[in-house]
């Protein structure tokens, strides 16, 4: 607790301070709390015959499901499923270190830039989201598609050295193509946000008592930008983990990762306790990492 | 050969020349003061010595070496920036070390060095603190410690104690003053306070506009101003419309209108007839009654304008018969107000046969 959470507040302000801060923890209240604990419940039960779940209670002793753990002893009773989890996870962590070393110097760039150009350059960065989501990913199929000019070319040159063919479409390539297009700017924006504020006296005085550019970036630039490296790397490792448009679309038949396995159960198996408990199993993962993330964040952030 | 040399150094933004024809030599082991009001240059020119900026005209020499094609990290000097400019994310200790990381000095070796200059600042028990977690003062000294700890030729400081209160500002100034003494490293310091610069330095130069109006000690900066500018700049100054009567016999004879003829110290280099200024320190002017004051050769007749009760001294605005106003300091020996004059008063103020300079401009 900081030390404006122990000033006193007079009854007016007290009041003021539920009615700002109330909506918005209804809205969290309802629509993610409530969802949780229906789905934590809903783990522990069996499915009904056409999708949804059993009922608990019924009139016929034979159809009579109570609670189980059965999930669960599913999930770990087959190896693939903790596969399926080990490859997002790799997936996720390749997206976030590709839009990382890709996103650090755009970042860096904008952040030294001329004031005037800087607001442009981030409008630029956040262009892409002025049109929709699934329409930029369906623009991917046509440019990694066996007709466009990138897999001519890559064909072409594979031929001349007798190479056989690649196909771009429908791979784990197309798939993070198209993570880390969709989800740089989310890794550009914190970034810049954080380089953007650092006083450039600092890089002053470590060149004047003797780093050279090179030793300025990383005893300087680089510790005071983990913040910003840890918030970005959040909000692209997390979506990325649960993410099931992208490989449906561009990762074809094969590819599948949590997200699709989840979604798979919701609408095509119908077995909606274990895709509650895979969505579990997600949340703990991702609430994991997010610990730990805060506590790397808290030892390194001690000036902030 | 001086330390630093910078010769006929000037710098030009756009058509505004903010350091012009600029010289100076700085000896080693001196503490050196760049004095002038806001945007005469002296950040500019302490930027060129450290290497941020280069001079469009003139060179500048460390050791007789030219340093225009060295980069800042590779110049044996070391800045004391305004806003410390402490790194945040390091401790105190990390701070202090990090010239010596990149000098890449021998663990044991900056260890050493790291310790003496701690004791030096009186940091040692800080030595794990943040620099979020220091005062002023202290971070104040992490500065100057980081500056010196790898003994650099020279140390450039832009009015590091500018962000401190008055109190702590004295106190500094002092610990400045030993500090340079103890590692005897030489100080290119940039102020605008003339206090300061006068107890700190060995030399001034008072800067004017881009150029260096005068280079002296203090005592001769303060005693002898060499024209209007720096007698005005530093510290009060009475400044008299005066006509040369005579120049001879040891002493020249002014004429002041309204006042009457003054009696100065001999000034070579004036004619009889040569209009002039005729500048005199309140602390030299006497106030007091007839009797108080006629013994001295210089006394004039006025009443108390105003006056000023600072604790120390009393500040009196006297008016002389012609409506000039003429400042007197009087020391209050007693407790209270020394000598009772009040707004109206008639008395007398006079001065010494040698008191006051000649400024011909
Ligand atoms: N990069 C720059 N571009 C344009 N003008 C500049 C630049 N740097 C300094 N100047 C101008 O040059 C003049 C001298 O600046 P400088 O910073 O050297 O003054 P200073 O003597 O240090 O003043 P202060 O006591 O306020 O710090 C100022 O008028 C300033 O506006
Ligand atoms: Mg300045």
């Amino acid at each position: 607790m900081n030390e404006q959470e122990k000033i006193r507040l007079t009854p007016a302000a007290r009041l003021g301070k539920w009615l700002v801060s109330g909506p918005p923890f209804l809205f969290l209240l309802l629509f993610f709390v409530a969802p949780s604990i229906i789905m934590v419940l809903a783990s522990f039960r069996y499915p009904g015959e056409f999708g949804a779940l059993a009922p608990i209670a019924s009139a016929d002793s034979d159809t009579l499901h109570g609670l189980t753990l059965e999930t669960y002893e599913f999930f770990f009773s087959d190896i693939i499923y903790s596969y399926v989890f080990f490859k997002s996870f790799l997936v996720a962590l390749a997206t976030t270190l590709i839009c990382l070393t890709l996103a650090y110097p755009l970042a860096l760039l904008i952040a030294r830039s001329p004031k005037k150009s800087r607001d442009l350059m981030v409008l630029l960065v956040v262009l892409p989201f002025a049109s929709s989501f699934l329409i930029r990913v369906y623009a991917w199929m046509i440019l990694l598609g066996p007709q466009a000019a990138l897999s001519q070319v890559i064909n072409g040159m594979l031929g001349v050295f007798g190479i056989a063919q690649v196909y771009l479409l429908f791979s784990p390539f197309a798939v993070l193509v198209a993570m880390v297009y969709v989800h740089l700017p989310f890794m550009v924006l914190p970034l810049y946000t954080n380089l953007e504020k650092h006083d450039p006296s600092l890089l002053d005085a470590a060149q004047d008592l003797g780093a050279n550019a090179w030793q300025r970036f990383w005893q300087v630039t680089f510790p005071l930008s983990l913040p910003g490296i840890f918030s970005g790397s959040a909000l692209v490792f997390i979506p990325v983990l649960g993410m099931f448009a992208i490989p449906d679309i561009l990762g074809g038949t094969g590819d599948m990762l949590i997200g699709n396995l989840i979604k798979e159960q919701f609408l095509a198996t119908r077995d909606w306790p274990f895709g509650s408990t895979l969505s579990i199993m997600l949340t703990i993962v991702v609430l994991l990492l997010v610990w730990l993330a805060v506590r790397l964040g808290r030892t390194r952030g001690r000036y902030a | 050969m001086a330390l630093l040399e910078i010769r006929n150094v000037t710098r030009r933004f756009g058509d505004f020349v903010a350091v012009d024809n600029v010289s100076l030599n700085i000896e080693a082991g001196e503490f050196f003061t760049l004095l002038g009001p806001s945007g005469c240059g002296k950040t500019t020119i302490l930027r060129m010595i450290a290497g941020f900026d280069l001079p469009d005209a003139g060179q500048i020499f460390l050791d007789g070496r030219d340093l225009a094609d060295t980069p800042p990290e590779k110049r044996p000097l070391h800045t004391v920036f305004q806003s410390y400019a402490l790194f945040p994310h390091m401790s105190v200790a990390q701070n202090i070390a990090f010239p010596l990381k990149m000098a890449r000095r021998p663990q044991a070796e900056a260890q050493k060095m790291l310790h003496e200059v701690l004791e030096q600042v009186h940091l040692a028990d800080k030595a794990d603190a943040y620099p979020h977690e220091l005062s002023g003062g202290q971070k104040q000294r992490v500065a100057l410690a980081r500056g010196l700890v790898n003994r650099p030729r020279l140390l450039l400081l832009d009015e590091p104690l500018g962000a401190l209160d008055a109190k702590l500002r004295e106190e500094m100034q002092i610990e400045l003053i030993n500090l340079q003494k103890d590692v005897g490293v030489t100080f290119v310091f940039v102020t605008h306070a003339q206090v300061e610069a006068l107890a700190l330095s060995h030399r001034i130069a008072v800067m004017e506009a881009g150029r260096v109006a005068q280079v002296d000690e203090p005592s001769k900066l303060y005693g002898f101003p060499q024209s209007r500018f720096v007698a005005d700049f530093i510290g009060h100054i009475n400044m008299l419309q005066a006509q040369v009567v005579e120049s001879a016999h040891g002493h020249t004879r002014l004429a002041i209108a309204g006042l009457g003829e003054v009696i100065a110290s001999l000034h070579s280099g004036v004619t009889a007839g040569a209009k002039c200024t005729f500048a005199i320190r309140p602390e030299q002017v006497r106030i007091g009654t007839h009797g108080e004051v006629s013994e001295l050769k210089n006394h004039f007749p006025g009443t108390v304008h105003n006056f000023l009760y600072r604790g120390d001294v009393t500040v009196y605005k006297v008016q002389m018969e012609n409506g000039l106003l003429i400042e007197a300091l009087l020391p209050n020996a007693a407790p209270g107000r020394a000598e009772l004059y009040e707004v109206g008063d008639a008395v007398r103020v006079g001065w010494r046969h040698d008191a006051g300079v000649l400024l011909h401009e």
